[in-house]
């Protein structure tokens, strides 16, 4: 996967999948780039996947 | 909220997650980098785990347990959580004792002891960072007492605390003794806003607004009435809405906010108590004593973060923050690498999902020649058409290694759904989701010409898109699978009756066979997409939502009711960090005319709309001639911003001496501060009052602002501040430090005894009363400054036409405040800059960006698939109520006058079933949940003699 001869890569590398990391890759991976989503913890998801509920709406985090 | 973003990220053909990595080195240039990353160690293979969880169960060794922020302990061999993606087990080295127990147990043989730490190479074009943030460590602020006193803990550990998953399983108990506590008090500002003690001189934007949610869900955890009490300098709810939120925790649940800083705690040994030592606003020192304080802490960029940042050459601020240009905010020093989230700049979870969604434009930008080089199609065969056919089904059972097998008798289910109506095939799977599985269901289908297949294992929220993609790939209709959950809802909850969880196997089995059987293939309608673009507004959020589309490649209209481009930024000078305003302005008025993509009509105003996502037909009159446009397009970003609240308050309109900030910054550009001996500036003109609950965001730094102009244009001029929070979030807080040091005084007033202006030939005389003297000073002043709010544009006709929503102050709401901050409810369509509320230019650029990469996602498909899952209505029998129409959360039911007749749109229908469900008559079916294929379900439960 990538470039030869100079031409430009179709892949995105996003570095972090907590909310903001995986945002990003969906909405690239939906326009037709190829992404490699990389994060040093064993699991996607980030601080938000810690909270427990959310402001304003109080919704389960999770 | 989170799980569905998990699983889609965890599922998407087109993107790679890389756990357990970190990069080593960048190399090459824009568009061609060569990244290498360092894998380290799982010591489970992802491919091979299934995540039964086996090898946890029977793992010896405890361990901290990181996801509950070490409040309880977890097994050396773990899963971060139970909705992890992927849903792979790892081994932590540190504790692992080699035992090999789990090695024993793991029945798809994916342990891995001898794992170890590999390089790999990968070419991208772009890469973007968001490596986010960590809570700031108060253990070295030893006034807390946190990690001495067990009773003090940090948010985050209390979100833990308060979650149904954590380490107290949701009951509201402190450390120590596990009792519940009946009185809190949080603490802001640990770790932020202190240049002091943790060199943390920045507002990390989030804390006030968790420290209000902790406390109202601690309120509803609680059995008694439980005080709480936030301690805090300012509470800072400046999103949108936030302000409602904060007045709901103080009026109506009671929650206590109080103006101090708080000096010390200490514990009371006998009960754990801790007495909390606080100055109260007129400086004497007071105690209180809670059960339980909480500390809100604040964000913080880690360390490997700094050095990620120096690894890869890109320049960070003195707070490790990644710096950033005003104009360009997702742009870091090096070119074609992005940044987002809290790595850009403290923020939550709405505006990071912005950022994230603009990073994803811009980075895309730079690569649209090559999008879909790189990317990986699925080739679906020809569907078979089995309508006409008698069912066939076969039925696949799961032991998910022992998690259902260990429990429920698998082959007797098995034995017991071979001989169920209609089914031609049964079997038992190790593990039904494993890759080999899959290939032989797919052999079992076309070798007993299987037409509706039932998997028995576990939920069709985390599996059933990949049997349906099974079913797929082998020429049958998706929707001719059903799943029977005997694991979660059944081996797992009945661990110790066995044998009545085979029955209730069975049960689930047979209700499964009974539905599969009527079930019916269904197809989703595919519409193509016109790939031109309508924006409507041409301020700077809409000039770079149309720049955002128009430089991927697609065609864009953007229209701008007035003569010329640039919306309110015509009336601004400066951002608070110096950018000049009308430069940028200008320079964005020109790229917008000079795109060949972008087709500008000023003086435009829509007159007609119609249509569905990806067709839209919109009419406009065009410039002083009212020229009719028929402009079609497959998406719309509506980007109509807002204006400066006009004051009615404090005699403005009648003394030419009261100006509003925008005016006032008119007066600095024009004439400077030279003559001005003292000014006064009164916050919350407009905003956080009875006609507008809402606070307004951006006056509180305009104000800082401009105080600062005049004092460094002249440092004998007085400037007064009269506030009743100052909310300079973010890296902004560091212009109020610097005001407060350039000498503008800073004067905190009750919103029930503002302050009061008396014109005077001498001057203008303000009089408001100091909470700290607790006495009335007066001011004589030459000029008074309004922060006056902001304010939606009238968008009513526009609304009227188009049918969107606004809440009560005009501004459109978004499809979820949380996740889906720019999408609007309706599909297709997308909102960006002050249209959506109150906010900076710079949040407006992240905003119109996120906007372009939201419609990017729609544009560039050729075509849509739109779901299968839609209401019907039988027009023959419907008597036409209404109750559709009114029932319905989308308005998607209309009643067709000329035909009279319902008719429910399926291209925008959500499928939610809400029409069906209400419809008195049962004329309104959704597929896939006919009342024919649940009413059946419960025959066959019946059936089975309950």
């Amino acid at each position: 996967m990538g470039s030869v001869n100079g031409k430009k890569s179709g892949s995105v590398m996003v570095v972090g999948a907590g909310i903001a990391g995986m945002q990003a890759s969906l909405d690239l991976a939906n326009s037709d780039y190829y992404v490699h989503l990389v994060d040093k913890l064993p699991t996607v998801g980030g601080m938000m996947a810690r909270l427990d509920k959310t402001f304003p709406t109080n919704d389960c985090a999770m | 909220m989170i799980s569905p973003k998990l699983v889609e990220v965890g599922r998407h053909l087109n993107v790679n997650i890389i756990t357990n990595s970190e990069i080593k080195s960048v190399e090459g240039e824009p568009g061609n980098f060569t990244v290498t990353l360092v894998n380290h160690p799982r010591y489970i293979d992802p491919v091979k785990c299934t995540g039964c969880g086996e090898c946890a169960r029977h793992c010896p060794v405890t361990a901290v347990n990181r996801y509950n922020k070490g409040l309880d302990d977890r097994r050396a061999t773990f899963i971060e959580y139970p909705q992890a993606v992927p849903l792979a087990f790892g081994i932590d080295t540190d504790t692992c004792i080699g035992c090999g127990l789990c090695e024993n147990m793991c029945v798809a043989k994916a342990i891995r002891y001898d794992d170890v730490e590999r390089e790999s190479v990968l070419t991208v074009g772009s890469i973007i960072l968001a490596s986010g943030s960590q809570g700031y460590d108060p253990s070295k602020l030893d006034f807390l007492g946190y990690g001495k006193y067990p009773n003090v803990v940090t948010s985050e550990e209390f979100e833990r605390i308060l979650s149904a998953s954590g380490p107290y399983r949701g009951h509201l108990c402190r450390p120590l003794d596990r009792e519940e506590p009946k009185k809190i008090a949080w603490l802001q500002c640990v770790g932020s806003r202190d240049t002091n003690k943790c060199g943390n001189g920045y507002c990390s934007s989030v804390c006030c607004m968790y420290a209000v949610k902790e406390a109202m869900i601690a309120k509803e955890h609680a059995h008694c009435d439980l005080d709480c009490v936030v301690f805090n300098m300012d509470i800072r709810t400046f999103g949108k809405d936030y302000e409602k939120y904060y007045l709901r925790a103080k009026d109506k649940d009671g929650v206590r906010f109080v103006k101090a800083r708080v000096h010390t705690i200490t514990e009371i040994p006998e009960t754990g108590d801790l007495i909390v030592r606080f100055a109260n606003e007129s400086g004497q020192i007071q105690e209180e004593t809670f059960n339980m304080v909480v500390l809100s802490v604040g964000l913080q960029i880690p360390e490997t973060s700094r050095e990620l940042a120096q690894k890869l050459e890109i320049d960070v601020n003195k707070y490790n923050f990644v710096a950033t240009d005003p104009f360009t905010p997702v742009q870091t020093s090096r070119a074609g690498i992005y940044t987002c989230g809290v790595f850009q700049g403290p923020k939550d979870i709405p505006s990071s999902i912005t950022e994230a969604s603009a990073a994803a434009c811009i980075a895309g930008a730079d690569l649209a020649e090559a999008r879909g080089t790189d990317t990986k199609v699925i080739q679906i065969p020809d569907q078979q058409d089995v309508t006409a056919e008698t069912p066939r089904i076969g039925v696949f059972v799961c032991n998910c290694g022992i998690n259902i097998g260990g429990i429920v008798n698998v082959p007797e289910v098995t034995a017991y759904a071979e001989k169920l109506p209609y089914v031609v095939y049964a079997d038992q799977n190790l593990f039904t989701c494993s890759q080999d599985t899959q290939d032989k269901i797919k052999e079992k289908i076309i070798e007993h010409k299987l037409n509706r297949v039932v998997v028995a294992s576990c939920s069709p929220k985390t599996h059933e898109q990949m049997f349906m993609e099974t079913l797929e790939a082998c020429g049958l209709n998706r929707y001719l699978f059903e799943m029977a959950n005997i694991r979660n809802q059944n081996s797992w909850i009945h661990s110790k009756s066995p044998a009545l969880a085979t029955q209730k196997a069975k049960d689930l089995v047979r209700m499964a066979v009974a539905r599969s059987a009527t079930l019916k293939q269904l197809n989703e309608k595919v519409i193509s997409v016109n790939k031109q673009a309508l924006v409507i507004g041409g301020g700077v959020a809409g000039m770079n939502a149309a720049l955002g589309l128009g430089k991927q490649g697609f065609r864009v209209v953007l229209l701008e009711k007035e003569s010329s481009l640039g919306g309110f930024s015509r009336y601004l000078h400066h951002t608070i960090e110096g950018g000049d305003i009308q430069a940028y302005l200008n320079q964005l008025v020109a790229e917008v005319l000079s795109c060949d993509n972008i087709e500008v009509l000023t003086g435009a105003r829509v007159v007609d709309f119609s249509g569905y996502k990806g067709n839209f037909t919109t009419d406009v009159l065009v410039g002083p001639q009212t020229e009719k446009r028929t402009i079609q397009h497959g998406i719309i970003i509506v980007a109509t911003g807002a204006k400066e609240y006009t004051p009615k308050e404090y005699a403005f309109g009648q003394d030419p001496r009261v100006v509003t900030q925008v005016q006032f910054g008119d007066i600095l550009e024009e004439k400077g501060a030279k003559d001005m001996s003292a000014v006064v500036m009164i916050q919350c003109v407009g905003s956080r009052n009875a006609e507008n609950e809402n606070c307004s965001r951006i006056c509180c730094q305009n104000a800082v602002k401009n105080a600062l102009i005049v004092k460094k244009q002249n440092p004998d001029t007085n400037v007064f501040v009269l506030y009743r929070d100052i909310r300079t979030y973010g890296l902004m807080e560091d212009y109020y430090t610097e005001a407060r040091n350039l000498g503008v005084i800073f004067i905190r007033f009750e919103a029930d005894n503002p302050p009061q202006v008396t014109p005077s030939p001498e001057g203008m005389l303000v009089t408001v009363k100091d909470h700290i003297l607790q006495q009335n000073l007066e001011i004589q002043a030459d000029i008074v400054v309004l922060s006056a709010g902001v304010t939606a544009e009238d968008t009513s006709d526009l609304c009227s036409i188009m049918k969107f929503n606004r809440n009560p102050e005009g501004f459109f709401i978004e499809a979820h405040v949380k996740l889906r901050p720019v999408d609007m409810p309706g599909e297709g369509i997308f909102l960006c800059g002050t249209a959506h509320g109150p906010k900076l230019i710079t949040e407006t650029i992240s905003q119109a960006q996120a906007a372009a990469s939201r419609a990017t996602t729609f544009l560039s498909k050729s075509e849509i698939k739109l779901s299968a899952i839609t209401a019907q209505v039988d027009t023959e029998h419907c008597v036409k109520c209404l109750t559709c129409v009114r029932s319905c959360p989308f308005n998607v039911p209309v009643f067709n006058t000329e035909k009279q007749v319902i008719e429910i749109d399926e291209a925008i229908c959500h499928g939610c079933g809400v029409c069906a469900g209400v419809c008195p008559r049962q004329t309104i079916q959704l597929n896939y949940y006919e009342d024919d294929q649940i009413l059946c379900k419960i025959d066959a439960l019946l059936a089975g003699g309950m």
